[in-house]
């Protein structure tokens, strides 16, 4: 079962047909999945779920950081997790990372530095992002692929814990794919 | 929150607002009024029929005009939605887009300039799924534009019910036409909906085709009580 966290800024928002929808549909065609509003999350919902999923949030919502402490489960535990643009500035945050103001909007590029199986050897691909904030260097992280701008993705060290700035379920839809499958 | 939502009368703009109204409060619709065809961000047929949505919704409704030149009318959007937050204080915006980042992406600057939300509720929806939601919730919408083989005249104003939807699946299948136009080649115009308080009639029309193109032009409408 995978566990899809919604990580808008209030249960059932209007936020959640753009940013766990869509998600939600390309799980639902692999695995078994429960989607959890942030605040509604229990320690059960973790032990439960094969991989976890941190989805993504509108530009003007950052509700999420004012609950950070909501999330140092991800610190504690062994199972897959994929943040996506906001859950991966919630990754990094919680070991202990730094945001930095950097707005990008629609399609860029992005540059593979690491080969992973999440790209499936792509060096470079065109990417949907939405952020007004990025990511900076994180000793326990590898950087994985960059834009001109900003990092854009990251895989733990030691973990199975990946962070993506731009929106996979837009135009990349496999890399989610992948990453059920892992 | 209070809410904008950018309309264009089709079934893609009346939904999200649909879904707006249910969870947030729609204080007002924002039309642009395209003098381009082809316009780039705006589709135009029966589009100065708005404002009739507009009253049977009981919904103010902002128009502002735009040549619809590539950026200009990205100038003349941001326009109208300063209008909207000055006059109705909206804290954000409402859009129809499902899989255009060339229209999404501008329209997200232009809420992120003017520190506003943008809300796209119907974003990467499966377009037969949303054909299927339309029709089972209550819209009422027809075809008011082809723009695109092997669509005839006879597409023209007709009525998305079930047999429709079947027979642009199997466009989508045999044509690679999207289900719901998002590729611009079908454009809807929505006459009756739950969040609609008087449904429209058209009392008169008139379809304008040529070679797989054309448009059903609406030139008269009554309100009916509901």
């Amino acid at each position: 079962m995978i566990l899809i966290i919604d990580m808008c800024y209030k249960r059932e928002s209007l936020s959640k047909n753009e940013f766990v929808d869509p998600v939600v549909d390309i799980v639902s065609c692999k695995k078994s999945y429960i989607v959890k509003h942030f605040l509604e999350l229990k320690e059960e919902d973790i032990f439960r779920a094969e991989k976890i999923i941190l989805c993504g949030t509108a530009l003007k919502d950052n509700e999420f950081m004012n609950h950070i402490e909501k999330f140092y489960w991800i610190r504690d535990t062994e199972k897959y997790i994929l943040g996506i643009c906001a859950g991966m500035e919630v990754i990094s945050l919680v070991f202990g990372g730094k945001l930095r103001k950097e707005t990008e909007i629609g399609m860029r590029e992005i540059n593979v530095r690491i080969d992973d199986p999440l790209f499936e050897g792509r060096k470079n691909f065109s990417a949907y992002e939405l952020h007004n904030y990025s990511v900076d260097k994180l000793d326990q992280f590898l950087i994985l692929a960059e834009s001109e701008n900003s990092i854009q993705a990251i895989r733990h060290r030691e973990k199975k814990i990946y962070g993506l700035m731009f929106h996979p379920e837009v135009r990349n839809k496999k890399i989610i794919s992948t990453f059920v499958d892992l | 929150m209070r809410l904008g939502v950018l309309f264009s009368g089709g079934k893609d703009s009346c939904f999200a607002c649909y879904r707006a109204m249910k969870k947030e409060k729609v204080v007002c619709l924002i039309s642009l009024i395209s003098k381009n065809e082809e316009s780039y961000m705006f589709h135009t047929p029966n589009i100065s029929l708005t404002d009739v949505q507009a009253e049977a919704m009981d919904l103010p409704i902002i128009t502002h005009e735009t040549e619809g030149e590539k950026e200009t009318e990205l100038k003349d959007l941001r326009e109208a939605i300063m209008t909207a937050k000055r006059r109705y204080r909206i804290d954000g915006i409402v859009t129809g887009a499902i899989d255009s980042v060339y229209q999404s992406s501008r329209i997200q600057r232009i809420c992120n300039d003017l520190d506003l939300w943008c809300f796209n509720p119907l974003w990467q929806i499966d377009q037969l799924k949303l054909l299927r939601e339309l029709i089972s919730e209550g819209f009422r919408v027809i075809i008011t534009g082809v723009f695109a083989y092997p669509f005839n005249e006879k597409w023209l104003g007709r009525d998305i019910d079930k047999k429709t939807v079947k027979e642009l699946e199997d466009l989508r299948i045999k044509y690679r036409i999207s289900p719901s136009g998002e590729g611009g080649e079908i454009e809807t115009f929505v006459y009756d909906a739950p969040i609609f308080k008087r449904r429209i009639e058209i009392t008169k029309a008139k379809r304008i085709y040529s070679r797989y193109s054309g448009i059903y032009k609406i030139e008269g409408v009554r309100y009916v009580e509901k």
